[in-house]
């Protein structure tokens, strides 16, 4: 986990110097907004990655020693197949006609989104694939 | 000392198994629910590919409007909408979606040993928003308005309402907010892949190239799209409900436009280029028989591509008077450091190896070619003299088709590299090469004429231009050299089809690549892995394969080989269809140990 951490939190410190030296070279506020947006995507997720990395064992995956056995076990849920994000999808498509052509393609956007929300959320839980 | 065969071709018990048991759906029910990265990474390519033709259609419409001085094929309004739309296709549609959408998504979970994204039923997802923006951007073209017009950067205040009226461009911003959100889940996606599904043994820094690419790609991805994605919301904003922020009227700033959008707009180019790179990584060193040079130099240079990427956004601007050229001057000027030594580190890692001249390899070189072209003729424009005589010019446009024109030819080779592994059979060779020549030769005269008529002041986004200007005979060199580029991907379609009709069945490791996805079958099954090789290196399917080089290898003789997964390990999970397990993976052939002495 730590060089992990070290790559975001070394992105986020260059972006640091570049964000301190562009504000006091030219004073033009949106480019500094925008500079320190990327600093901290940099330090928060980098930071937080370091911060676990100096509290728990390294991962298999991080010490270069470790066997494929050492990564028996679940690893994760991994579905086949789910029909949710088509669903979700078409609502979003429906979106983007609502943005571009009329309001009244909002409904149909709206509910589809919501009952795809529902059903990949609830998805999980029953156990099911589809 | 026991060097193993190649088992994995032969389905073994368990993978018969496992295949049968989950009753996948097929055909289109399957490609519509699928969460499988390899059937979303497959859709994200082949409809990227649909879309560059599309685009490549209009741009040959457009060089057959140049070709004569006063053409009257298309009307002013018509060849606006058809240069908005050609930009937009390609960078939003084409070339960004199809390395990070199709694949990234393919090839890291297989590179690293993982048995899917992290998260399927988001990258699902990404691909239908990715399907639906690109619709949606197309239907622009049958509104009453017509298509978005403002060229695909929609600088304000020609993209506001009152110049830009209908549908038309609100279709552009709703197909951008979508694919935008498509982008920035696939970015989520991938960081948490490759930072939580390595196999065991795989560091960071024994990640393929192509992998670290795509981390950094990925990282760039959720700094740049959010500004494009919330500055876009914003015109739409401006357009519908009278925000006024990029309007002097109001009180707004239409210069924050340019600003956000390029925010965006840097990054992206290396968006685009930095999985390129990766894939050319992959490529020339498994053509050139050796390891790639300065593995660390690579990584190094990636992340300091990326960062300085990020901070040199007003050069695109020089010539509105209102950004910092010495600052962003020398930000640009540097990139060219890092780029520098991956291009060092490509050429000694072909220099004195056992070069041979597939496809995939032609493809790279010829990448190196023209992606110098364009970097270089990038150094002239970070210099803001030369770019304030450049500018909107003809040899802009060279530049940046130089430079996403290597990016083409690299996607062509990663595609013949990895089609074995995609479908079970190889493309055509022989064909690939007059493809790659057709390609090569094509691109090459379509840019080297623009970059003379740039010097000779030809503005960019004219229909129409003067007798007696000297820019003739170039315009019909490029429009030759732009119906040869065309040709190439004719070629390549037939290729396709030829292939497939009289199929050459391709083994798991066709080209003794050296990375995890060639230890698998070709193509692999549905959680990717039966077993795995112990990762000693950054090599580890050339270490398993050829155990009697590993003696003269530096990088694993630092670590005992071992590998020692014993008989019948873990298999527990392995039935339920919704787990899938690593352990799963190593219950065959890693048994035997591999020594080296």
């Amino acid at each position: 986990m730590k060089v992990e951490g070290v790559v975001l939190i070394g992105i986020g410190l260059f972006m640091a110097v570049v964000s301190v030296g562009y504000w006091f070279w030219s004073g033009e506020p949106s480019g500094t907004a925008m500079l320190i947006g990327a600093v901290l995507l940099g330090l928060l997720p980098g930071g937080y990655y370091y911060w676990w990395a100096k509290r728990m064992k390294p991962r298999p995956e991080d010490r270069p020693d470790s066997t494929i056995r050492e990564g028996a076990g679940v690893i994760g849920s991994f579905p086949h197949g789910s029909i949710w994000p088509l669903v979700f999808g078409a609502g979003a498509f429906l979106f983007g006609l609502a943005l571009a052509f009329g309001w009244w393609f909002l409904p149909p956007a709206l509910g589809l989104m919501l009952v795809a929300a529902t059903g990949v959320t609830t998805q999980s839980r029953r156990g099911g694939t589809i | 000392m026991t060097l193993l065969e190649e088992k994995q071709l032969i389905p073994t018990e368990e993978t018969k198994h496992a295949t049968t048991e989950h009753h996948e759906p097929s055909g289109l029910i399957k490609w519509l629910t699928s969460t499988d990265h390899k059937v979303i990474g497959k859709s994200y390519m082949f409809t990227a590919l649909i879309l560059m033709i599309i685009g490549g259609a209009m741009a040959l419409i457009m060089r057959l409007q140049l070709t004569s001085q006063h053409s009257s094929l298309l009307s002013f309004q018509q060849y606006n909408e058809l240069f908005t739309m050609h930009g937009s296709i390609m960078i939003y549609l084409f070339v960004g979606p199809f390395a990070f959408g199709g694949l990234a998504n393919y090839v890291v979970p297989l590179q690293i040993g993982a048995p899917d994204m992290a998260f399927p039923r988001l990258n699902a997802l990404s691909y239908w928003l990715y399907l639906g923006g690109s619709i949606i951007m197309l239907l622009g073209f049958f509104t009453a308005s017509g298509a978005a017009d403002f060229g695909w950067v929609a600088y304000a205040p020609l993209s506001s309402a009152v110049n830009s009226p209908g549908a038309g461009p609100d279709a552009w911003i709703a197909a951008l907010v979508l694919t935008g959100f498509s982008a920035i889940f696939t970015g989520v996606n991938l960081v948490t892949t490759i930072f939580y599904l390595r196999a065991p043994g795989m560091t960071m820094f024994r990640m393929p190239i192509f992998v670290w690419n795509m981390l950094v790609t990925a990282i760039l991805i959720l700094m740049a799209f959010p500004v494009l994605t919330s500055a876009l919301i914003m015109l739409y904003a401006d357009r519908h409900f009278g925000m006024d922020i990029f309007s002097v009227k109001g009180g707004g700033v239409p210069v924050l436009w340019q600003n956000l959008f390029w925010f965006w707009g840097h990054p992206e180019v290396y968006i685009l280029a930095l999985p390129f790179f990766g894939v050319v990584t992959e490529i020339i060193p498994v053509f050139s028989k050796k390891p790639i040079f300065g593995y660390k130099g690579m990584v190094f240079a990636t992340l300091a591509i990326a960062a300085l990427s990020t901070g040199v956004w007003g050069h695109h601007m020089f010539t509105t008077g209102v950004v910092l050229l010495p600052f962003f001057s020398l930000l640009s000027l540097l990139i060219a450091v890092p780029t520098g030594i991956k291009f060092f580190n490509w050429i000694a890692t072909m220099w004195r190896g056992q070069i041979t001249f597939t496809t995939p390899m032609l493809m790279c070189i010829g990448f190196l070619i023209t992606f110098l072209i364009g970097g270089l003729t990038g150094m002239f424009l970070a210099s803001p003299p030369v770019d304030f005589q450049m500018h909107d010019t003809y040899f802009v446009v060279a530049h940046f088709h130089s430079v996403i024109f290597a990016l083409v030819l690299a996607a062509v080779g990663a595609l013949y590299y990895w089609w074995p592994k995609m479908f079970g059979w190889y493309l055509n060779d022989k064909i690939g090469k007059v493809q790659f020549w057709l390609l090569f030769i094509g691109v090459n005269a379509t840019v080297v004429p623009w970059y003379i008529l740039g010097l000779h002041g030809m503005p960019r986004r004219v229909a129409v231009y003067k007798v007696g200007m000297g820019w003739h005979a170039l315009n019909i060199a490029a429009t030759v050299g732009a119906d040869i580029t065309g040709l190439s991907f004719l070629v390549f379609l037939l290729n396709i089809y030829l292939s497939w009709d009289k199929k050459v069945p391709a083994p798991s490791n066709p080209w003794d690549g050296t990375t995890l996805e060639w230890f698998t079958s070709s193509p692999p099954p549905t959680h990717n892995f039966t077993r795995i090789p112990p990762i000693r290196s950054e090599r580890p399917v050339w270490d398993f394969n050829h155990p009697d080089a590993i003696a003269i290898s530096a990088h694993s003789q630092k670590a005992p080989l071992i590998n020692g997964a014993p008989p019948g390990n873990g298999r527990a999970t392995n039935g339920n269809a919704r787990e899938a397990t690593i352990s799963g993976s190593a219950n065959s052939g890693t048994t035997e140990t591999v020594e080296s002495d």
